[in-house]
């Protein structure tokens, strides 16, 4: 079974965020970059369908040179070969620009089964998935808590609010990934996949050569004109004035009741 | 500019979900300030005959798509349906929830009419006919106002629980047209659907939420924040640490990597504060946490902290609100 992973590289979740001083941006000068952790459930899963049908595991990303180390970390956990799609005319694009160019990258693969996180943990969009599924004219299975498939087609529970739904399709398809580190687990890479990744084929590629027109791709249709911190929280009081527990339970739930009225 | 604001109800087991009333609502603010009427579609089995219920939420029209095999959602059959309705009414926006089944719908949604999408918008404003939707981008560390480019069709999905539900009216009905469609034919399905009947109340939904982390020592001490929930009427999550630790399921974490919660009152009891956990929970409206460290970073953000040992003040709080109910009922 051959195996897409659409791989976003975001800042790491501990990151400080501040806007730049073009007041739409971010810096991201001293930003540590990680794989989208949703993502790494993508490929941890990727892996373990290959282990199980054989075929291979290609990690396909939109991003400048520094996305490089990221594929390299999936290499490392045990994917097979990376596509980089590096054009700066993805930078004024939107989620839709993004999804036809990898699209168009998936295309080109053919793969049986297209993998990807649920959602990216910088934008937070939980668009491309199923974006990039409509584009290719494929089903797709959001939210995956677990994946299974015969090679012909692919079953996922996906969690819904009070319930779970299972969802199955035949093969191609895409399904996105949803659940924790503790559903996933997703596996280290080893020293020895470090230095073997070093060597897998990384294929680096423009708009162009995918046969996508930039001039479509750039044209955003939803922008990001400004962006703001949120308030800041008033500061708290601790319930304390030398009282007991019992003291400051009761104290506590006066302060909720007739103070906040939220109980 | 089109002719309407358009909104996508859901609709589960023969009921609209209430995250749709807080849709039309929201959808009514914006088409008072274009100028324009409020539609909705509406897809499922059953659905023409509540259809006119949400004339209470102040929808004009909705337009039907009713059939035995729209029982579940499904994205690669609700999506070519609605685009084909849209394609009728010509909207000047389209509303939908940002609920699990809103986003994917919204996502697949966006891509079939080519449309700029912005995902769990908390919230919409429009300005001199321009429309503006805010929303929170690093799990809440900070917050994106999106524009659309002239003449593109803005498609925004609103974060549950944020938007203000009007006052249901309740003697107004919408007119009803049911649409005649052919089911399209799917490669996909829905195989089962399983709904929790245990009146658990959902995390997401929940207007209250306690939440233990790794302090609360092992999964037979949840039992504690299981029975102080109950006397709330609260839903329990937990922290990453805990739901590693195996001592809870992994629907129940808050967090950058698992719900972004924003309930009336939030409770961290033994919950460290970790910046990953406080982008899951950041906007609740009230916090409260609980722990024996006074340094413990969720105390910055908490509106009201309390420095005791859990196993010592959870009993006694609970006691307390007992006592509060009863005094109340
Ligand atoms: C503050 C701010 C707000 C924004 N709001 C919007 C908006 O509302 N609508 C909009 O259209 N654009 C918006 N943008 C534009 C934005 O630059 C991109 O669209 C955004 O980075 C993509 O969203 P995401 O990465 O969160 O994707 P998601 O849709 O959350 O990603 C889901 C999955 O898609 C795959 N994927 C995503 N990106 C890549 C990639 N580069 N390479 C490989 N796989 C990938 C991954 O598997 C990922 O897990 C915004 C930008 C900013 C700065
Ligand atoms: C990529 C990534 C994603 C992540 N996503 C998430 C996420 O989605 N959600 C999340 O929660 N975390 C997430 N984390 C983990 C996060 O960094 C923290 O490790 C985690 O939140 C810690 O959980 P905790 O507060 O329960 O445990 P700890 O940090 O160990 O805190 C336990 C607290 O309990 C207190 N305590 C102990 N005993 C008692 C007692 N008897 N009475 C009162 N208080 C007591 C202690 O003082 C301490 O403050 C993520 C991390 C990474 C790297």
């Amino acid at each position: 079974m051959n195996v897409a992973v659409l791989l976003k590289q975001t800042p790491d979740t501990e990151s400080v965020i501040r806007i730049a001083s073009d007041g739409k941006s971010i810096v991201t000068d001293d930003l540590k970059w990680i794989v989208n952790p949703y993502d790494e459930f993508a490929v941890e899963a990727a892996l373990r369908l290959k282990e199980k049908h054989g075929g291979s595991v290609t990690i396909i990303s939109w991003g400048p040179q520094r996305v490089v180390e990221s594929i390299r970390t999936a290499l490392a956990m045990g994917a097979d070969t990376g596509v980089l799609i590096d054009d700066p005319a993805l930078e004024r694009s939107d989620s839709l620009g993004v999804a036809t160019a990898l699209a168009a990258a998936v295309k080109e693969l053919n793969p049986d089964i297209v993998l990807c996180g649920s959602r990216a943990v910088d934008y937070d969009m939980a668009q491309r998935g199923p974006m990039v599924a409509e584009f290719l004219g494929w089903p797709h299975l959001a939210l995956a808590v677990s994946v299974d498939s015969d090679g012909k087609s692919v079953t996922i529970d996906r969690p819904i609010e009070g319930g779970k739904v299972v969802l199955e399709s035949s093969l191609p398809a895409v399904v996105t990934f949803g659940g924790s580190h503790a559903v996933w687990n997703p596996r280290y890479a080893s020293l020895p996949g470090i230095m073997k990744a070093k060597k897998k084929p990384l294929a680096v590629k423009k708009l162009a050569d995918l046969g996508v027109d930039a001039a479509v791709v750039g044209a955003a249709k939803v922008r990001v004109t400004s962006m703001e911190m949120p308030l800041q929280r008033a500061a708290g009081k601790l319930v304390d004035g030398g009282l007991d527990t019992a003291g400051k339970a009761v104290e506590l739930v006066r302060a909720l009741h007739q103070e906040a009225k939220v109980i | 500019m089109g002719k309407c604001v358009c909104i996508i109800a859901e609709f589960r087991h023969g009921a609209f979900r209430r995250v749709t009333y807080e849709v039309a609502s929201e959808g009514k603010r914006l088409a008072d300030a274009l100028g324009v009427g409020l539609c909705a579609v509406a897809v499922g089995s059953g659905v023409a005959d509540k259809a006119a219920e949400l004339g209470r939420y102040a929808v004009d029209k909705v337009f039907a798509v009713d059939d035995p095999a729209l029982e579940n959602y499904l994205a690669e059959s609700y999506v070519p349906l609605v685009a084909d309705v849209l394609a009728g009414c010509d909207p000047a926006a389209v509303v939908m929830s940002a609920s699990v089944d809103g986003k994917d719908f919204a996502a697949r949604l966006s891509a079939r009419l080519k449309a700029g999408l912005a995902q769990d918008c908390t919230q919409v404003v429009c300005e001199n006919g321009k429309i503006k939707a805010k929303r929170p981008v690093f799990a809440g560390k900070c917050y994106g106002w999106c524009e659309w480019a002239e003449g593109a069709l803005p498609v925004i999905s609103c974060r549950p629980n944020v938007m203000d539900c009007l006052a249901p009216m309740e003697d107004k009905k919408a007119e009803v047209e049911k649409v005649q469609v052919s089911i399209p034919q799917t490669r996909s399905c829905v195989k089962s659907l399983d709904l929790d009947t245990s009146g658990k109340v959902e995390l997401t939904e929940a207007e209250i939420i306690v939440s233990g982390g790794r302090g609360m020592k092992g999964p037979e001490n949840y039992a504690m924040l299981e029975e102080l929930a109950k006397v709330l009427g609260a839903a329990v999550g937990a922290s990453r640490a805990a739901v590693d630790s195996g001592w809870r399921p992994h629907a129940d974490q808050v967090g950058q990597t698992g719900k972004v919660v924003n309930p009336n009152l939030y409770i961290a009891v033994g919950i460290s504060g970790a910046i990953q956990h406080l982008a899951g929970m950041g906007s609740s409206k009230f916090i409260v946490a609980v722990n024996k460290d006074s340094e413990a970073p969720i105390f910055s953000k908490a509106d009201y902290g309390v420095v005791e040992d859990l196993f010592n003040f959870v009993p006694a709080f609970t006691e307390e609100i007992r006592k509060l109910k009863s005094s109340c009922s």
